[in-house]
């Protein structure tokens, strides 16, 4: 019995090598592939994955902040909606919501195309997440800021957009950050609702080639790349509004 | 100037403000002493609406809000804006410069143009004595530069009536001197002041008539002088016997 595991694994391990790296024929044809599928990746990436990324992002964050500020109203009907709102969508997959959105509903009349139908369902899943975010950040304000606020005369979405935001940004910074980091990589569940973004396009690619390691190592290199520039950012935004903070 | 009629705060089964009645004259210092719990911050506050009284009347000025009935926004807005406060604990606007925060209620609220509230905010800072810090964020000013620039911010609203809360608690006792000559140089320009204080120095030099309240009640209203040496209520004598022993 052990001499046949040893075998096993020696056997596995010639395979594996002669699959990848000794054969230098091999290896030439390995990076053409690499080279020649990198078009494709990246015009799936500038196309649709940043766009959806971006568009999903901005409008998610809009959702967030009117749903932070349902959670916060003293109206019960406003908490109510955005508790269920919340609860929906965290208690859910995110990739049974975008079949919903884009399996589901044509079978009661509504059909929606790939792009609008990540759109919406990446939207509603940020504007979930970050509402916690920026209601935990506007409840981290001291009371004495809306209370100067009020003292001159300033009305309640004077005081919000000119006090409570700008200072909530601050904090929401590097856990808003997150938030879209996150998203760039989810937008690769848009390929199982047929958006033709980068990691469908490196799917397609495979599928005739059957390099599958291959492609989905250079789709994984491209994402790590596109986010390691994203931390970058955050990093510039964070030094940018401590300013006014001492340390 | 100010003519409170029996002003009640109850917050929740806690009843903070018994029927307060107080008559100011424009002009006039008034200095409200007292212990923890007496009420004090919280009339003062009332008197600026940041809490709303639950029953009993305010009149600044040409401005009434009777709190018996309900009041609406409007009114509520008309007599906020008759007074300005300053804060125990300055609660200025972080993200903004000395200037950006005296600016910002006469651009915003008061639709001043920017031209027009910068000089205006300029000549306040010089006022207080901080013309060289303009552009400074609160966090790189002391405690008390930080209060004097809260101090211009009130000043900038125009009000015709200065609520300070216990305006030097929080200071260093090396940084409270600064504030005070700020607020007596107020006083000698003839505004209307209400000081919360623990300061008895300046209650002695600087007010026209000193409070004592203690359960949410008014105890005894004299003159500093007479108030300090032969107090003519019991509680008032307790109360001065402990902070000056």
């Amino acid at each position: 019995m052990a001499h046949m595991r040893k075998f096993q694994i020696n056997g596995s391990a010639k395979m594996f090598w002669n699959n990848f790296a000794i054969d230098p024929e091999k290896m030439e044809r390995s990076l053409d592939i690499a080279q020649s599928s990198l078009q494709p990746l990246l015009e799936g990436a500038l196309v649709y994955t940043l766009p959806l990324s971006l568009i999903t992002f901005v409008v998610g964050l809009i959702l967030a902040i009117l749903t932070a500020l349902a959670r916060i109203s003293t109206v019960k009907p406003f908490q109510w909606i955005a508790r269920f709102y919340v609860s929906a969508i965290r208690g859910t997959p995110l990739l049974v919501q975008l079949f919903i959105l884009f399996y589901g509903l044509p079978s009661v009349g509504v059909v929606i195309d790939p792009f609008p139908a990540a759109v919406i369902g990446f939207s509603l899943n940020v504007g979930a997440y970050a509402s916690e975010v920026i209601r935990a950040a506007i409840l981290s304000i001291p009371k004495g800021q809306w209370e100067a606020a009020h003292m001159i005369g300033m009305s309640y979405t004077q005081t919000l957009r000119r006090v409570i935001l700008p200072q909530a940004t601050r904090v929401s910074i590097p856990p808003l950050s997150n938030t879209f980091i996150s998203l760039v990589k989810d937008t690769s569940l848009g390929s199982l609702i047929l958006v033709t973004e980068m990691f469908r396009r490196a799917q397609e690619i495979a599928a005739t080639n059957y390099e599958f390691l291959l492609l989905y190592t250079e789709v994984a290199i491209i994402y790590w790349i596109i986010c390691f520039f994203l931390s970058l950012i955050q990093g510039r935004l964070e030094h940018r509004f401590d300013r006014y903070v001492s340390r | 100037m100010i003519s409170i009629n029996g002003l009640h705060k109850k917050f929740g089964d806690l009843e903070v403000l018994k029927g307060i009645d107080l008559q100011v004259n424009k002009g006039q210092v008034i200095v409200v002493i007292g212990p923890s719990g007496s009420g004090k911050t919280t009339l003062l506050r009332c008197l600026n609406i940041l809490e709303v009284p639950t029953a009993g009347s305010i009149t600044i000025d040409e401005q009434t809000a009777d709190f018996s009935n309900t009041v609406n926004k409007r009114t509520i807005d008309l007599l906020r804006r008759e007074s300005a406060m300053v804060f125990q604990h300055y609660n200025l606007f972080p993200h903004m410069t000395a200037l950006q925060n005296v600016m910002e209620g006469p651009v915003i609220v008061k639709k001043m143009s920017k031209t027009d509230a910068r000089a205006k905010a300029e000549q306040l800072l010089n006022k207080v004595g901080l013309g060289d810090k303009l552009d400074f964020y609160p966090h790189q000013l002391s405690g008390g530069q930080q209060q004097r620039v809260g101090i211009a911010r009130a000043l900038a609203l125009e009000p015709k009536v200065m609520l300070f809360d216990e305006p030097t608690s929080a200071l260093d006792p090396e940084l409270v001197g600064e504030v005070l000559q700020v607020m007596k140089d107020l006083a000698n320009e003839g505004i209307t002041m209400m000081v919360v204080t623990h300061e008895m120095r300046f209650a002695n030099d600087v007010a026209n008539e000193v409070i004592f309240m203690d359960q949410g009640k008014i105890i005894e209203r004299s003159k500093p002088s007479d108030m300090f040496t032969h107090p003519k209520e019991e509680r008032t004598r307790q109360f001065l016997n402990l902070i000056q022993s």
